[in-house]
């Protein structure tokens, strides 16, 4: 089933918790799906990057050499960024321990940095980007807002996923939002199953993509990526994406200062919007969006085969 | 679990957090019920202890917060005001009562209705009025995709436009669209009828356009003197074509025997 959500604020010069919205919305939607939580959150004009990276699965084998395992890849991680060249600014380790946020400065390629920290063992680079951040763990909304200290996150939008498994596991690396390696600051989340999807991962790995888990919503961030290095606007590549993706979706897919939402042609799954001029809300149900608006809002459900982006 | 206590409702219902919170304002056959900090099967259970025990005929909502499935298997008339949104499957397997909803509602509205109204001042979602039985649905915004999907019976009235496979499988009844309906209008419908005001992006398999008659005019002319609407606009008629109609040739098996 799976519960997406996404926020847009457009009154400049406000500072909003958007970290804190986020969370009021996917746990508004927990009985959408309480499995995993996701959220693509982005701050205003960061300076340099921030890379999150996931260690471990939090659900995986806790053996005795767990702790030391987790300090040698966070070592071995800062050892191969300083080697590439970057400025490591602050390592944060507030998180959970199966998780590590980086911020630093860095001017080369950063494909070739994701690789070469996704060598580390066990290591997958959830997010990179300027303002992009993507924090994903089990559990709900609210649980994973409190271990990623997520109410004090100021931004300017974000997404969100309320995850029910049903193609794939339930784990870390097949929990949504996704980001569109080595795209920076593009993420997606997704509610739907595709139909199509081995072809289209064969064709995407045989143009050297990578793909880090066997869930179908993956294929959606690496084909909207593929789309837009070769030229195309987000609007452009999500309406194409309508007739090359096959099987019921809604999905929504954030940049740097846009958010864009796409439905099938067949309307199969919901979406409710709220339009307004200091806020653009939208989820798979009203009872999110009436979380941050206290007032009685009009809203309406996008027709098949809509395609909509706002921009910051 | 000593302080559960298990409370019988009159019409059937049983549940283990039964207690009936008895906080609305009531005065004579009306009443107000704040449902801000009520759970879902907390104003469920007060609207029937109203409506069943208190003898209430008007019962006005405030604060639904488009929560799901409010205002659910009343099966007394009554008249019932919801001053917000609601999220689905609002107002569903109903038997008389007539709701007045000042907002929208999500999916699924008045599924299943075998009598009665449901007026919703805003939009809906998709599958309004699914497998409706009878009574009126009148959505005075617009409506998501499937509405009215296999639907059985009564009426309903969209002064909006429609989603796609508008009427899908509906068996019997009347859709009154004012506005644009998507591709698939009465797609593999059985029976019923479908007038719409606005354009048709594509008729759905075996959805024909009918013939008008004086009962379509005094039809639409009638709901839309009931709920107020104004003039009706000009419709299409649209039924179904019957080509796939199989149902008195045997199966290959069945022909054998009866030869």
């Amino acid at each position: 089933m799976c519960g997406i959500a996404g926020i847009i604020y457009r009154d400049e010069g406000v500072e909003h918790q958007v970290g804190r919205d986020m969370t009021a919305m996917l746990q508004a939607m927990k009985h959408r799906g309480p499995d995993s939580t996701g959220y693509a959150l982005y701050r205003p004009e960061a300076e340099g990057y921030v890379m999150h990276v996931k260690l471990a699965e939090a659900n995986g084998h806790q053996d005795f050499d767990l702790g030391e395992r987790l300090g040698r890849q966070r070592a071995d991680i800062e050892a191969r960024m300083k080697a590439s060249g970057a400025t490591i600014n602050t390592i944060d380790s507030t998180t959970t321990d199966h998780a590590m946020t980086v911020s630093f400065g860095f001017e080369g390629d950063l494909k070739r940095l994701a690789d070469y920290v996704e060598d580390v063992r066990d290591a997958e680079v959830l997010s990179l980007g300027r303002s992009l951040e993507i924090i994903k763990d089990l559990g709900d909304a609210a649980t994973v807002a409190a271990d990623y200290n997520l109410d004090e996150f100021i931004g300017t939008h974000a997404i969100g996923h309320a995850r029910m498994a049903t193609e794939s596991d339930v784990d870390i690396a097949n929990a949504h939002p996704y980001w569109a390696y080595p795209f920076p600051d593009v993420a997606v989340v997704h509610n739907g199953q595709l139909t199509n999807y081995h072809q289209w991962r064969r064709r995407l790995e045989r143009a050297g993509h990578r793909f880090q888990s066997e869930c179908d919503s993956e294929i959606i961030a690496v084909y909207l990526a593929e789309r837009m290095a070769q030229g195309d606007s987000l609007e452009d590549s999500m309406r194409r994406s309508l007739s090359e993706l096959d099987g019921v979706f809604t999905y929504i897919c954030v940049t740097e200062d846009a958010l864009g939402v796409a439905k099938d042609e067949l309307g199969a799954k919901p979406l409710v919007l709220y339009e307004s001029d200091d806020i653009v809300a939208l989820a798979s149900e009203e009872i999110a969006i009436r979380k941050v608006v206290d007032h009685e809002i009009e809203t309406y459900d996008p027709y098949e085969g809509a395609v909509m982006v706002w921009t910051t | 679990m000593d302080d559960v206590t298990i409370t019988y409702d009159p019409r059937g219902l049983v549940e283990l957090d039964g207690t009936i919170p008895k906080v609305a304002e009531t005065d004579g056959e009306r009443a107000v019920l704040d449902a801000r900090e009520l759970s879902t099967r907390k104003i469920n259970a007060e609207l029937r202890w109203l409506l069943y025990e208190q003898g209430v005929k008007e019962v006005t909502i405030l604060n639904p917060s488009a929560r799901h499935s409010l205002g659910v298997g009343i099966l007394t008339r009554c008249r019932i005001t919801f001053e917000g949104s609601l999220g689905y499957f609002g107002c569903g397997l109903g038997d008389g009562a007539e709701f007045q909803i000042n907002g929208r509602v999500g999916w699924s509205v008045a599924e299943n209705m075998m009598s009665g109204a449901v007026v919703i001042e805003s939009n809906a979602g998709s599958l309004a009025g699914a497998a409706l039985r009878g009574g009126d649905l009148v959505v005075k915004g617009q409506v998501g995709a499937r509405t009215g999907i296999d639907q059985k019976g009564g009426t309903i009235l969209v002064l909006g436009s429609a989603g796609s496979m508008t009427g899908f499988m509906m068996q019997r009844g009347r859709q009154i669209i004012c506005g644009d309906v998507g591709p698939g209008l009465g797609d593999s419908m059985y029976d019923g009828t479908i007038y719409v005001g606005g354009k048709v992006a594509a008729l759905g398999i075996d959805c024909v356009e009918g013939e008008w008659t004086d009962a379509d005019t005094e039809l639409i002319e009638r709901k839309f003197r009931i709920y107020g609407l104004g003039a009706p606009p000009e419709f299409t008629k649209f039924v179904c074509g019957k080509k796939l109609y199989n149902y008195d040739s045997l199966e290959p098996s069945e022909r054998k025997l009866v030869l």
